[in-house]
């Protein structure tokens, strides 16, 4: 099943806050269609001072749903309104020492019931903007809404060019045979419109594809974010050389990391982050490999 | 054994020890190649055979040599359907069902990219099929029927037998896909007009990885591997000896237990049945209860969701799946009982019970005992339950109607 935090179980065992607030003067009834979840939040906003004095949940949800829901409680209990509405769904993931891919939508559905008790509270109606469609990519949690979007919004054409501006297709590339469903349904119309009217003026990507040394600078600025860490238990790390055909990117561990045990799950954590930052997939192995590829 | 209730047998078994005993020399003495003539596996080759004689006699089928092994069930399902296109190029229609398993269901979605037409029949609530929709759709133009022999998620039967009799009066192949049937009830494949039928080892109490495709003599046939002349060409590749040997043991176990299967199963699952059900208010069984596996009952728990259930029955060492989406990954509560019109605030709680021969009446009880209070639990979490009148909301889809994404 899945691989949940302790902290998603310890949630999901001992929920916070369930059940609905007595004398709330704020509710927000929400539910993700695609997966048939839903979720009631209940507030006690003080008008006076705007600061939440009490919250509670009622959910209809697997065990990720409750868990994002007692996680959203605890947060917002005493933040003024406008501060709870700066929670992201990322936020509630991050609470929970983080929810995997399939279940980020968990996390979405508790902010939704935020704005929606929010508008609630103010007198306003909460119109969802949010569409979400299948999990396409689960590397990076990447649904098919957003690839359309993105295929329609830009005119892509092809699957790097997915991968490039959403990062979909960036990891195992499972994914491929999927987004080219999408871009093949989309092309397909594009050629029937193109019948009737003029192509439409290409719209400029947001970002050039990178360069070779605008990749290599990605990969040791990541790099040099994490040295702190490995600095932390006495080790380093230094980049060496980066195969951009063979998609590998070597480095060096240095001190106390070299030879440790831990090495090759280290490198597993660095190849993640350098996947993450670089929108792409690269390996990352230790230099004395070099001379094997 | 490990401690716990293990109620999950539909999505796997427990590979039975005497299975194991009869596996283990085929990795350690006679591991040779049964194609080779030396003393390393000239007994794999006649060890082979007799498995296949003790599958043969499970499914009672009239000649040993329509046993074809295979990988697993899934590829014995696509190994069918594959075979049946190939073979009858000018067919280009299938007929199935809307509930079959992925192993079927995926390949017709891809085979419709491919430009084949699929028939998919619908059921009705309690699962089943409208025969006369069927005859309707047994033309020419049909390569291959493929329907279930028994529901993995509801255990409902489809009446194969008779299914196989109307396509072979139309001139039209019959597959079934007998995963969940093969070793729970008996079958005797040649008195019926099935031509082919799959089998996976894993759900017999065999290991994973074994699976069979029976084939009728005299089917036309097209092998999916080509290669080496192993199973008489009809699927290369050097054969998995110690798991044959191991599905041919399960086989014979299986035919041995066929009316303790029959008996003793369907008597604790029976039991289940009527203790959750007097226990817990607001659940119902899902399929068609008098038509189905002895082994197997799914439940539909309103108003609450079925992965926070098992979780909360995996605390308490018992194993059981669920037709919930969050379980599965996919995001959407299964298609089995979709297709059967329950709604979502039911379909998402429902949770499988599937027994084997190795659970006993004490365990039954237990899980009796043990799953009312998560029920009521859950509910009280639940925006459609009234905690002050414990029971659902008057109206409770329309009481909480949230705005949906
Ligand atoms: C009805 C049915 N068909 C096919 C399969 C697939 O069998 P296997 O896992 O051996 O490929 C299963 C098992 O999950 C099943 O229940």
């Amino acid at each position: 099943m899945w691989d949940y935090s302790e902290k998603v179980q310890d949630h999901f065992f001992k929920p916070r806050n369930a059940g609905a607030v007595a004398n709330a003067n704020a509710t927000g009834d929400v539910g993700s269609l695609s997966c048939g979840d839903a979720l009631r939040l209940t507030l006690k906003v003080n008008p006076e001072t705007d600061i939440i004095e009490d919250a509670g949940f009622q959910t209809f949800g697997c065990g990720s749903a409750v868990a994002s829901s007692s996680a959203l409680t605890e947060m917002v209990k005493g933040m003024t309104v406008d501060q709870a509405l700066k929670i992201s769904n990322q936020d509630i993931a991050d609470y929970l020492d983080g929810l995997p891919p399939e279940k980020m939508h968990c996390s979405v559905m508790g902010r939704e019931a935020l704005q929606a008790a929010v508008a609630n509270y103010r007198g306003e109606e909460w119109k969802d903007d949010h569409e979400e469609g299948a999990l396409i990519c689960k590397c990076f949690a990447v649904d098919a809404v957003l690839i359309e979007e993105t295929i329609r919004a830009n005119h892509l054409s092809t699957v790097e060019e997915v991968t490039f501006y959403t990062k979909a297709g960036g990891g195992c590339s499972a994914c491929f045979e999927g987004i080219e469903e999408i871009l093949n349904k989309i092309m397909l119309e594009r050629d029937e419109e193109e019948v009737v009217a003029p192509p439409p003026e290409p719209v400029k990507p947001a970002k050039a594809p990178l360069t070779n040394l605008q990749r290599m600078r990605r990969i040791e600025h990541t790099l040099e974010a994490i040295r702190p860490q490995l600095q932390a238990d006495r080790g380093d790390i230094e980049l060496v050389e980066v195969d951009f055909d063979k998609k590998i990117a070597f480095v060096n561990l240095s001190g106390a990391c070299s030879g440790c045990q831990m090495a090759a799950a280290t490198l597993g954590g660095v190849q993640q982050r350098v996947m993450e930052d670089l929108g792409e997939f690269i390996r990352v192995l230790p230099a004395t490999e070099m001379g094997k590829f | 054994m490990s401690e716990g209730i293990y109620l999950d047998n539909n999505a796997t078994t427990m590979v039975s020890p005497e299975v194991v005993q009869a596996m283990l020399p085929f990795f350690t003495e006679q591991f040779g190649n049964p194609s080779s003539i030396h003393q390393f596996g000239n007994k794999v080759g006649l060890a082979i055979k007799a498995a296949r004689k003790q599958v043969q006699k499970l499914l009672g089928a009239e000649h040993d040599s329509e046993i074809v092994f295979t990988s697993c069930g899934t590829e014995s399902d696509s190994t069918a359907i594959l075979s049946a296109l190939k073979a009858q190029p000018e067919r280009k229609e299938i007929i199935t069902t809307v509930v079959e398993h992925p192993a079927i269901l995926t390949l017709c979605e891809n085979l419709e990219k491919d430009g084949y037409t699929v028939h998919y029949l619908k059921v009705d609530g309690k699962g089943r099929l409208d025969l006369d929709a069927y005859a309707k759709l047994l033309t020419d133009n049909v390569a291959i029927v493929s329907a279930m022999w028994a529901n993995n998620e509801s255990g409902t039967y489809f009446p194969v037998v008779e299914m196989a009799e109307m396509a072979n009066a139309a001139g039209v192949m019959f597959h079934t896909d007998a995963v969940q049937a093969v070793g729970k009830i008996p079958m005797s494949l040649k008195d019926t007009k099935i031509d082919m039928l799959s089998v996976s080892g894993h759900k017999l109490h065999a290991p994973k990885g074994i699976g069979v495709l029976y084939l009728r003599r005299g089917t036309r046939f097209r092998p999916l591997l080509r290669g080496g002349h192993q199973e008489r060409g009809r699927r290369a590749g050097t054969e998995n000896a110690a798991s044959i040997v191991a599905l041919g043991k399960a086989a014979e176990m299986a035919f041995e237990h066929m009316e303790h299967e029959n008996i003793c199963v369907r008597a604790m699952r029976d039991r289940l049945k009527e203790g959750l059900l007097a226990a817990i208010p607001n659940c119902f069984v899902t399929g068609d209860p008098d038509n189905c596996l002895p082994n197997t009952l799914n439940i539909a728990f309103e108003y609450i969701e079925g992965e926070a259930i098992l979780l909360m029955l995996n605390k308490q060492g018992i194993a059981a799946s669920s037709g919930s989406a969050c379980t599965s990954g996919s995001l959407e509560p299964s298609h089995v009982m979709r297709a059967m019109g329950i709604p979502y605030t039911a379909a998402h709680g429902t949770i499988r019970f599937s027994l084997s021969r190795y659970n006993n009446m004490p365990e039954i009880e237990k899980v009796i005992a043990a799953v009312p209070p998560i029920i009521a639990q859950l509910r009280k979490l639940s925006p459609y339950w009234d905690n002050v009148n414990n029971a659902p909301l008057e109206e409770p889809e329309k009481a909480f109607a949230p705005a949906y994404a």
